[in-house]
């Protein structure tokens, strides 16, 4: 009975079920492309159309009619320049002091820790436990912890490594800081999953075959592991390039640490600008798009991806 | 400056070693000497301590006592990276990210010799893989995976070279192509071999020298034909090929032999073919050198006989033939009998006698139900 049923169904017409896998298949997809289609292709585009906005004759504040003018980028580009270059900055800095303080914090818990799972757990838990508060009351904590007449800045004071006239608080390095500490466990967890993985016999043939610590960590470990120091970068760096909270006045930053995100968020909320914010969220878009094409060229690990 | 390039094989000493592990001791005690471009075979079973053996003389463990020499120099404490050595893993451990002449090149490029490319080259040729060498490991069956370890070993010239069960992946008839092609490598470039395996026909097939290993022990070591031949324990007995074995008290002796009373039969060894000649010995045969007969053998002092029996399972093998013949109150005996044109001439149920001749008798060290009851 049961054979019959399967020589049934699978064998008599052989064009069909290639047809209807594809409409399944096309059914199956249509949540997702319409959540595409909603989500993300429909605000893009109206963030296209906003950014090329003139301001309504009336001259009133807030007030836009649709056009095309390309001039609103390079306006955007020659007034917020600084912010552009100091978003880019400050993403390489602290993606880059994620890296190396994740790389060892990852391989001591996918290596050094394979033995021991419980340890490795746990451990691994604390990496992520910072998610369970929310990330502006960490970042606002923070600020409580290096505020002017903090335990941290009187003590400096006192020793003399920072002078009486100088403050943590609102400088780049607090803002760089900030951000370095909120998305370390991106560059972790990517880390942890490759070093996790790394056969460590691969490790004993570079040692057999002369290779020293040094040379088997720059000529086996470092190549291998290349694919999660890809994923950990971009994930930690693109959202970093667009942050707002950390380099706001009202949490780590100061007047001299606005970021492009912080330029948007006060174009779009404070002075009613709604083309500019457009604009420069369109090309903080396409600069990391090239950025991120450029980088994954050049690391050769397009087929890692 | 380029490093020296050893052309020839070193001799390796194991003094004293021992390695324990939390909870159990890998290695008891343990003294090896293996002389300058021999192939050396450590035989044994898995967890017998072999391969713990092999990573402590390439530097990737260290013991907890005991000294290792190579050429003469200690290196019982130096890193992996200094010594001149090479091992060939069991799960051969290529580089992933490097192509097959790359990894070939990898140690060459680390000790700065002259010219690795074409050096490397050269060593795929030998292993007949010239055409791969752009390839990725990946890309490779594991009979080439396994060549390709091989020669990144061996064309760094190594004084010793480790071969951890390299074969035990490969199918039957890569294997005895692989084994064939390894020997000749080894008599081509004259290097010592260190090779661990537990597959007891590669052991006795390669090697020069076989030592067989059991709970972090050397059992017994010589060359394969004295090994099989004359073994001197119950294990070497067991785990080398085959071994009918009886086990009884010395009941006479003179200056050349020994008998012993098995259950009623009367068997005797030659006194230099036993390791002991007193008190409760075992006497063995292998299965090949026994025979059987249709009717009760005429006594002869030459001749052990014991039987009868009946015959319970016949297996045909190809070259021989399996008897395994049921003798009451006394246990199970194998018997081979070559197939030389003749179809067997006994049937299941047959009732038998089962005869030996003295001379390839062997007398052991131990008994085999004291060896059972040690594990």
């Amino acid at each position: 009975m049961a054979f019959a049923a399967f020589g049934q169904g699978g064998s008599p017409k052989h064009g069909s079920p290639t047809k209807s896998n594809g409409l399944v298949a096309l059914f199956l997809l249509l949540p997702g492309l319409a959540y595409l289609a909603l989500f993300f292709l429909t605000p893009l585009v109206t963030l296209i159309i906003t950014s090329l906005q003139v301001p309504d004759a009336s001259g009133e504040i807030g007030v836009y009619q649709y056009g095309f003018r390309l001039e609103n980028y390079s306006d955007a580009v020659a007034m917020f320049w600084p912010h552009i270059a100091r978003s880019f900055v400050y993403a390489l800095i602290a993606t880059v002091a994620a890296l190396v303080i994740s790389y060892p914090l990852a391989y001591f818990l996918g290596v050094r820790l394979r033995s021991k799972p419980i340890l490795q757990g746990l451990l691994l838990t604390l990496v992520i436990a910072p998610f369970f508060i929310s990330f502006l009351l960490r970042t606002f904590a923070w600020r409580q912890v290096f505020s002017n007449d903090g335990v941290v800045v009187q003590f400096l004071h006192s020793t003399g490594l920072l002078e009486q006239t100088q403050y943590i608080a609102g400088t780049d390095f607090m803002v760089i800081f900030g951000l370095t500490y909120n998305f370390i466990p991106f560059m972790t967890l990517p880390l942890y999953t490759t070093l996790e993985r790394l056969d460590l016999r691969l490790l004993e043939a570079s040692n057999d075959l002369y290779a020293g610590p040094f040379t088997t960590f720059r000529k086996v470990t470092l190549p291998i592991t290349m694919p999660g120091i890809i994923s950990g970068t971009l994930l930690t760096f693109i959202p970093i390039a667009g942050d707002f909270v950390n380099a706001s006045p009202d949490f780590l930053g100061g007047p001299k640490t606005a970021m492009l995100g912080n330029v948007v968020q006060s174009s779009f909320l404070e002075t009613n600008d709604y083309p500019t914010a457009s604009a420069l969220s369109v090309l903080l878009m396409g600069v990391i798009l090239v950025l991120v094409s450029v980088y994954v060229k050049k690391s050769g690990t397009e087929d890692l991806l | 400056m380029a490093t020296e390039f050893i052309a020839r094989g070193a001799d390796l000493s194991l003094v004293g070693i021992r390695r324990e592990f939390p909870g159990f001791t890998a290695i008891e005690s343990l003294d090896l000497h293996i002389p300058a471009g021999e192939f050396f075979a450590l035989l044994g079973p898995s967890g017998c301590g072999k391969t713990t053996t092999l990573r402590l003389v390439a530097g990737l463990d260290t013991p907890t006592e005991g000294q290792i020499l190579i050429g003469g120099e200690d290196v019982t404490y130096s890193k992996a990276y200094q010594r001149p050595v090479n091992t060939v893993f069991q799960s051969y451990a290529l580089f992933p990210h490097m192509t097959i002449l790359e990894n070939v090149a990898f140690g060459l490029r680390q000790r700065r010799v002259d010219d690795p490319i074409a050096k490397a080259n050269e060593a795929l040729a030998l292993v007949q893989l010239g055409h791969l060498a752009n390839r990725r490991p990946q890309q490779l069956s594991g009979g080439q995976q396994q060549r390709v370890a091989l020669a990144r070993a061996l064309v760094n010239r190594p004084s010793l070279l480790l071969l951890d069960e390299p074969l035990g992946a490969l199918d039957l008839k890569l294997r005895r192509e692989m084994q064939v092609e390894l020997k000749a490598i080894q008599m081509e470039v004259g290097l010592t071999f260190l090779h661990v395996t537990h597959d007891q026909e590669e052991a006795m097939d390669m090697a020069d020298t076989v030592a067989v290993m059991n709970k972090g022990r050397i059992e017994q070591m010589g060359a394969p034909e004295k090994l099989y031949d004359r073994p001197h324990t119950a294990f070497v007995a067991k785990f080398l090929g085959q071994s009918n074995l009886f086990t009884g008290e010395v009941v006479e002796q003179n200056s050349n032999s020994i008998s012993i009373d098995f259950k009623g039969h009367k068997l005797t060894v030659p006194k230099e073919r036993a390791e002991k000649h007193s008190g409760r010995i075992t006497i063995g045969v292998r299965p090949e050198k026994a025979t059987f007969h249709m009717s009760a053998p005429a006594a002869d002092s030459n001749i052990n006989v014991i039987g009868p029996g009946e015959i319970i399972d016949i297996r045909f093998t190809g070259v021989s033939n399996q008897y395994l013949i049921d003798i009451p109150n006394i246990g199970e005996v194998t018997v081979f009998a070559q197939n030389m044109g003749q179809s067997p001439v006994v049937e299941l149920g047959a009732k038998v006698w089962v005869s030996f001749k003295v001379e390839h008798a062997f007398g052991l060290s131990d008994n085999p139900d004291q060896a059972d009851s040690e594990q």
